[in-house]
């Protein structure tokens, strides 16, 4: 396989498979083969395909830890600041900074933040909203989203080479190859 | 087709959660067609009139209520939260149930409830919307709601972050909040499902944006479903939160029959026995009008009818345990006031709880009665009566008896309570009706990872 430069004018090569096991036998041996940007699209999560594309980790939990931090202190601070220092109200000489009677409000804004940094981090990192996609130039890639299941090497990755990886794929015995505009 | 005919199901004994035969194509097709169908069902029209005609009573209600003030209620002076407060509790517990199913069974990877949970959850939403607004009637001057957060103002004072009245504005809040989220992050795929099925080219820019671009990437399945995990881990202690909140709007009193430690697991099991009640009263009618007795199986019924036993036992509980305390406290007022619940002015509706939430979820120890679509409605509809008389109990038995009889007094809801309260099951109902027009009530990509073909793991060959 030569490692060519791709012509301007194709986004990437995609493959379409019936079965979500031909998909991640297909994207096991991509990754195999040396592919690094591919993608693989389907209907459900299929923490197989994850693992064949050498997906293991991501940055969901330490962003949402810190939300979640950061909503703890900013709520605990808030109710200090505003109890104790901007308007501190003396009842029966109990203390201006009470903690336990503080804790549940801590609490919900610790949870509140938690949820929203995992929600709006979740849709940053996958680049959510995103109003054009090359992928869904392919015509049949809208049953991405009922029962068929994609594999696409993008023309990026170094090893792509057009015919080459066309190929490679078709070892695979896909329902289609299909190039896509970019 | 991908499935094979033969479930892999292990508990191949019971009910299954899908009924054999479907395909990826086919539970697509099914549950996106009730969306997507050019024709609204008569039925659904019809609906749609009437409930949306009871809500209309919940607006002219308010809307009266905001110009002649809170007069027109049957609170007086020493029952002063009535029923805004009662149906305040009830409506948010029901809305437990939502976040029980989403959250609390996904991580128990309890897979029965991936045909159940996207109208569950959406039942929390409208649910929480529903108790949202009675703590904001109750003000007396609603407009001015917006002095319960906390925002610099100009007349340089701050809210009482110690009263529980204060907890329940944030629980409330967070809670609306991160229902609000699981419930659109969950909806994602499947926007995107009815984004690509569409015919309709203004269905298709709407649900298109709403997707967002969803396009099914396996790098942003990979985050999504981490991102989904960690919210239904933050919506767990979450839900138990916000009725513990609730609880403590009572528990943090003085009052005798409210200031109790048993408060907090109380009113959260009684919330999720309320809300699980609520799910099969939407449910039944639901499998039944639209044909999905396919997805939402007697697995599912006959589950949620268990739950609805073991939680009703650790309703009942708590009032054995309530009574117990009034005695074992030893203090006069709360003995008089667990007397009075018994045989004062109110006995009548304490036996009809003890009846609604301790007896008539017994009779689900039979498998048979289980089996009965009949019988599950009826209990459901006992139970939802039964946990609305329980917060009934609570706020008014324990206001009306004060500890000085010369504060004694007695309550009695008005006409507009009335219509407030059957208002908001309208609205409540109203919103359902549109949510299952235009988004599909059952999570499409959910069901599809439950089908047999979806297990690729037993078919790969070693890497």
């Amino acid at each position: 396989m030569s490692a060519t430069v791709a012509r301007p004018g194709i986004w990437g090569l995609m493959a379409e498979f019936d079965q979500p096991a031909d998909l991640v036998r297909a994207c096991r041996a991509a990754r195999e083969a040396g592919y690094r940007r591919m993608d693989a699209y389907t209907p459900f999560p299929i923490e197989a395909v994850f693992e064949a594309l050498g997906l293991h980790r991501n940055a969901m939990p330490a962003i949402v830890l810190g939300g979640g931090i950061l909503g703890g202190v900013g709520g605990l601070s808030l109710q200090y600041w505003a109890s104790a220092i901007a308007y501190p109200l003396n009842i029966g000489g109990k203390p201006f900074f009470s903690l336990p009677a503080f804790i549940p409000i801590t609490f919900e804004c610790a949870i509140l933040l938690a949820a929203l940094s995992c929600v709006f981090g979740m849709l940053a990192l996958n680049g959510l909203p995103m109003p054009y996609h090359p992928v869904f130039n392919v015509p049949s890639f809208a049953l991405a989203s009922r029962d068929r299941f994609f594999l696409c090497i993008e023309s990026r990755d170094p090893r792509f080479d057009r015919e080459g990886t066309r190929k490679f794929l078709e070892q695979f015995a896909p329902r289609s190859i299909s190039e896509v505009e970019p | 087709m991908a499935e094979t005919p033969e479930q892999v199901h292990p508990e191949a004994h019971r009910p299954p959660v899908i009924e054999p035969g479907h395909s990826f194509s086919s539970v697509t097709d099914q549950i996106s067609s009730i969306v997507l169908t050019h024709r609204t069902p008569a039925g659904w029209w019809l609906g749609f009139a009437l409930v949306f005609s009871i809500a209309m009573m919940l607006f002219y209600s308010v809307a009266y209520l905001v110009v002649v003030g809170v007069g027109i209620w049957g609170i007086n002076a020493p029952v002063g939260w009535g029923f805004a407060i009662i149906n305040f509790v009830w409506w948010i517990g029901i809305g437990h149930a939502g976040t029980l199913i989403s959250a609390i069974l996904l991580l128990l990877r309890q897979e029965w409830r991936t045909s159940i949970n996207r109208f569950a959850e959406a039942m929390t939403l409208f649910a929480v919307a529903q108790a949202g607004i009675f703590p904001l009637i109750h003000l007396g001057r609603p407009w001015l709601g917006y002095w319960l957060f906390p925002y610099p103002n100009t007349m340089a004072v701050w809210p009482q972050f110690r009263s529980p009245l204060m907890w329940d504005v944030f629980a409330v809040a967070t809670y609306a909040t991160v229902s609000a989220l699981f419930w659109f992050i969950g909806l994602i795929p499947d926007l995107a499902t009815l984004r690509d099925r569409s015919e309709n080219r203004a269905a298709r820019i709407i649900y298109g944006m709403l997707a967002m671009g969803w396009r099914g990437s396996a790098r942003h399945w990979h985050r999504y479903e981490t991102a989904y995990l960690l919210l239904a881990g933050l919506a767990t202690p979450l839900v138990l939160s916000v009725h513990t909140v609730v609880s403590f709007d009572f528990a943090i009193s003085i009052v005798p029959g409210w200031h109790s430690t048993i408060f907090p697991p109380y009113f959260v099991a009684g919330a999720i026995y309320a809300g699980f009640a609520m799910v099969l009263l939407i449910a039944i009618p639901l499998r039944w009008a639209y044909g999905l007795e396919d997805f939402i199986t007697m697995r599912h019924l006959q589950n949620m009818c268990k739950i609805l036993l073991a939680t009703g036992m650790i309703v009942f509980y708590g009032y054995l345990m309530e009574a117990f305390f009034g005695w074992y406290s030893g203090s006069i007022y709360e003995w008089y006031m667990t007397k009075n619940r018994a045989v004062g002015p109110y006995a009548p509706l304490y036996w009809a709880l003890i009846f609604c939430n301790g007896v008539a979820p017994q009779v689900f120890w039979s498998a048979r009665a289980r089996s009965s679509i009949a019988v599950q409605f009826i209990v459901a509809i006992i139970v939802s009566i039964g946990m609305w008389l329980e917060r009934f109990i609570i706020v008014v038995t324990s206001l009306h008896r004060d500890f000085l009889p010369s504060s004694w007094g007695m309550y009695t809801p008005t006409q507009w309570d009335w219509m407030t309260l059957i208002g908001t099951l309208g609205f409540f109902t109203t919103l359902l009706f549109l949510f299952i027009r235009v988004l599909p009530m059952i999570s499409i990509f959910e069901m599809r990872t439950i089908l047999p073909g979806a297990a690729v793991r037993a078919k790969e060959e070693p890497a």
